[in-house]
C-alpha cells in the first residue's frame, strides 16, 4: 500500500541518530544468511563452478606451457581462458549465472518476507528509524556475497598454484583484489535490483521478476543494444555502428563488470574500446601497470557504482514511502 | 486528575473520501487498562498505528507520554510496547532469539536482556517453549511471545491489537490476568483493541466503541451496559412450548413481546425496563423447568450492536 503522505519525517535521520538499529539487523540478517540452507547450497556451486572452471584452464595452461611462462599475468588467465572441456571460463559464469544468482539469492526476500511471516509492523515499532531496516540488510547481503567472492578467490589461487606450480606475482594480487571488489559491485547490483523489487511484490513475484530481468539483460543484451545501435548510427558505415553499440551496452552493468575485468585481470590489455586494424598495426606492445588499467577502465568501475547506488536508491525510497500495516 | 498518557485531540485520518479515523478523542492516565473496541475494520489498528508515529494523521493532534509520535517516533518507539495484530516472528529463530533481537534493537545489554527474557517467558507461560523455533509454535503460542516481545523494553504504555485471539479460554484468562496485573502493580497504561466485547469487559476500566472511524460511546463497560432506559431483551431456554410460556407470562405487564429464539424451546422476550427479575419469577411460579436466562442487554455485544444499528440509521438520515 502506498500513500502520499507516507511519513517522510522518518527520512530526517540527524535528529535521534542513526546507527545503532542498522547494525543490530546487519547483524542478524547476517548470522540468518550464514546459517540458511540457501548459503550451503550457493556457495557448493560456486565451489564446484570454480573448481571445474579453474581446472580446466590451468590444463590449459599446462598444455602450452613452454609458450606461457613468459606472458605477462598469466596467473590471472584462470579466470579468464577457457579450455576444454569446459567451455566457459570462470568470470563468463560469474559474470552471466553466478553473480545474478548470487545477488537475487541475497535479497529477493529482504522486505518481502517480513511481510508475510509479519514481522515487519513489530520491527517497526522498535527504537529504530525504517532506513535502518533496509540499509541493515542490504549491509549483511553485500557482507556475505563480499565474503563468499573473497573466499573464492583465494580458493581460486589456491588451486592455481597447486595445479601450475607457480606463485601469483604481488602484482597479481593486486589486481585479484581490485578484480573482486569490482566483482562485489556488479553483485550488489543484483542485490540492490532483487530488494527493490523485494519492496513491492510479494516473495514468488519478487523471485520471478528478478530473474526475468536477469533473463532479458543477459540474453537478449546484446540484441537489443544491437538493434538499438542500428536505429541511431547510420547503416551504411559498419564501424559508427559497432562504437555505437558499444556505447550503449554500456548501459549494462554486466557490459561493464565484462569490461572491467577484461583490463583488471590482462596487463596486456589497453583499451575497451574498438580497435581497428591499422591501429592494431602500428600499437607497440608493453604492460600497463595496476594503476594504468584502472585508470583504463575507471569509467566503467564508476559506472557500477552508481547504477548500483540508484539503484538500492530507489529501493530505499520505495520502502520509505510505503506506509506498513498490520 | 494525574497527565494523560495518551490524548488525541480531533484526530482524523482520511484516505481519499474515506475517513478511516473521524475526529477521534481519547485520553488515558497511568495504570489504566482502556479498551478499542469495535468490528474489524472500524479504525482501530489505524488509531495504533497513528499513536506509535508509523502512519501519519491527516488531521489533529496526538500526545504520547507528552511527546508527538510523528515528530519523535523512536522517544515514543523506546516507551511504548506493541503487540500487532497477527504478531509474526522469524521462524527459523528460537524463541528467546527472536526476543533477544528485539532486546537488542533497545538497546539492553546482554545479561539485562537474558535475565528480562527468562523472567517474562515464565509470565506468558512459554518456559518450555523459548528455546525451539517459532516455526514450530502454535498460533496461541505466537501470540504470547508477542507479548513478552512487548514487554521487553518495559513501556510504560503497552498497546495491544487483539490480544486474546487465537488463544484458548483458560490462556485468554492468564493473559488477560498478567494485562492486569501490569496496570494495577506497575502502573504500565494499557491500550488494547479488541472485537470479542465480553472477554475484554471483564478487565478494561473503560471503553471506546469504535464504529466507522467515529467513537460512539465511551466510559466504563457496566456504564455503557446499562445506560439504556429502554426496554430489556431476555433470552431463555425452557422444558415447556410456547403455548405454556405465553399462559405463564399471560397476565404480566412488563411483558412487550415474545418470539421464538434461535433455538427449539428458547424464546426471546422483550420486558420492560429492569423487569427481567420478575419475568424469571413468573416462569418459575408457574412451574416452568427453565434451563438458562440470558440478559442480551447486559452484554456489550449488545450494547455495540445497539449503537451500531443506531449510527447506521443517523447516517442514512
Amino acid at each position: 500500500m502506498s500513500d502520499a503522505t507516507a511519513p517522510m519525517h522518518a527520512i530526517a535521520m540527524a535528529d535521534e541518530g542513526l546507527g545503532h538499529g542498522w547494525r543490530v539487523v546487519a547483524r542478524k540478517e547476517f548470522a540468518d544468511h550464514l546459517r540458511s540452507i540457501r548459503f550451503l547450497v550457493l556457495a557448493a556451486i560456486l565451489a564446484i563452478v570454480t573448481a571445474a572452471t579453474v581446472v580446466a584452464a590451468a590444463g590449459g595452461i599446462r598444455s602450452v606451457a613452454s609458450q606461457a611462462m613468459g606472458i605477462p599475468g598469466i596467473f590471472l588467465r584462470l579466470l579468464t581462458l577457457e579450455s576444454p572441456p569446459v567451455p566457459f571460463p570462470f568470470i563468463f559464469v560469474l559474470m552471466n549465472f553466478l553473480g545474478p544468482f548470487l545477488g537475487i539469492a541475497f535479497g529477493f526476500d529482504a522486505i518481502s518476507s517480513e511481510k508475510s511471516a509479519g514481522t515487519l509492523p513489530r520491527l517497526l515499532a522498535q527504537p529504530i528509524h525504517r532506513d535502518e531496516v533496509i540499509i541493515g540488510k542490504f549491509v549483511a547481503g553485500l557482507s556475505i556475497i563480499g565474503m563468499m567472492l573473497i573466499a573464492t578467490t583465494i580458493f581460486i589461487t589456491g588451486l592455481g598454484m597447486f595445479r601450475l606450480g607457480l606463485s601469483p606475482t604481488a602484482g597479481e594480487i593486486g589486481r585479484l583484489f581490485v578484480w573482486v571488489v569490482v566483482a562485489i559491485i556488479y553483485v550488489g547490483f543484483w542485490l540492490a535490483l532483487s530488494i527493490l523489487l523485494s519492496t513491492r511484490a510479494g516473495v514468488a513475484t519478487s523471485i520471478l521478476a528478478s530473474l526475468g530481468l536477469w533473463l532479458v539483460l543477459i540474453f537478449f543484451g546484446s540484441f537489443i543494444f544491437s538493434a538499438a545501435a542500428n536505429l541511431v548510427a547510420p547503416s551504411d558505415d559498419a564501424v559508427a555502428v559497432a562504437k555505437a553499440e558499444i556505447l550503449l551496452s554500456r548501459i549494462s552493468p554486466a557490459v561493464l563488470f565484462s569490461e572491467a575485468s577484461t583490463v583488471l585481470l590482462d596487463p596486456t590489455q589497453r583499451t575497451v574500446d574498438l580497435v581497428t586494424v591499422e591501429q592494431a598495426d602500428r600499437a607497440i606492445l608493453s604492460n600497463l601497470t595496476l594503476n594504468q588499467s584502472l585508470s583504463v577502465v575507471w569509467p566503467q568501475v564508476v559506472g557500477l557504482v552508481a547504477i548500483t547506488t540508484v539503484l538500492f536508491g530507489f529501493a530505499f525510497v520505495s520502502f520509505m514511502r510505503q506506509e506498513i500495516r498490520a | 486528575m494525574s497527565a494523560p498518557t495518551i490524548l488525541t485531540r480531533r484526530l482524523t485520518k482520511q484516505y481519499g473520501e474515506t475517513k478511516v479515523v473521524n475526529t477521534l478523542d481519547l485520553r488515558t492516565s497511568a495504570g489504566e487498562v482502556f479498551g478499542l473496541l469495535g468490528p474489524n475494520g472500524a479504525g482501530k489498528t489505524t488509531t495504533i498505528l497513528m499513536l506509535l508515529g508509523m502512519v501519519e494523521p491527516t488531521s489533529g493532534d496526538i500526545e504520547v507520554l507528552g511527546l508527538d509520535p510523528a515528530r519523535n517516533p523512536l522517544a515514543v518507539k523506546s516507551r511504548v510496547g506493541y503487540l500487532p495484530d497477527a504478531v509474526g516472528f522469524y521462524p527459523d529463530l528460537t524463541g528467546r532469539e527472536n526476543l533477544r533481537f528485539t532486546a537488542e534493537l533497545n538497546r539492553l545489554s546482554r545479561t539485562e536482556a537474558d535475565r528480562r527474557i527468562d523472567s517474562l517467558l515464565v509470565d506468558v507461560g512459554l518456559v518450555d517453549s523459548g528455546d525451539r523455533p517459532v516455526g514450530v509454535y502454535s498460533r496461541g503460542m505466537k501470540q504470547r511471545l508477542g507479548i513478552a516481545d512487548a514487554l521487553i523494553k518495559r513501556p510504560e504504555i503497552l498497546i495491544l491489537d487483539e490480544p486474546t485471539t487465537a488463544i484458548d479460554p483458560e490462556g485468554v484468562a492468564e493473559i488477560l490476568g498478567l494485562i492486569r496485573r501490569l496496570a494495577k502493580d506497575e502502573g504500565v497504561t494499557i491500550l488494547l483493541s479488541s472485537h470479542l466485547l465480553h472477554q475484554v469487559q471483564a478487565v478494561c476500566d473503560r471503553v471506546a466503541i469504535f464504529v466507522k472511524g467515529r467513537v460512539v460511546a465511551q466510559g466504563a463497560p457496566h456504564e455503557l451496559a446499562t445506560d439504556s432506559k429502554g426496554p430489556e431483551e431476555v433470552e431463555i431456554s425452557v422444558g415447556a412450548d410456547e403455548a405454556d410460556v405465553r399462559a405463564a407470562l399471560a397476565n404480566q405487564k412488563f411483558l412487550r413481546s415474545l418470539k421464538p429464539g434461535r433455538l427449539p424451546r428458547s424464546y426471546l422476550i422483550e420486558v420492560e425496563h429492569g423487569s427481567t427479575n420478575k419475568l424469571v419469577s413468573s416462569l418459575v411460579e408457574a412451574g416452568l423447568p427453565l434451563t438458562s436466562v440470558r440478559r442480551l442487554s447486559e452484554d456489550l455485544d449488545e450494547v455495540y450492536r445497539r449503537y451500531f444499528h443506531a449510527e447506521e440509521a443517523t447516517a442514512s438520515v
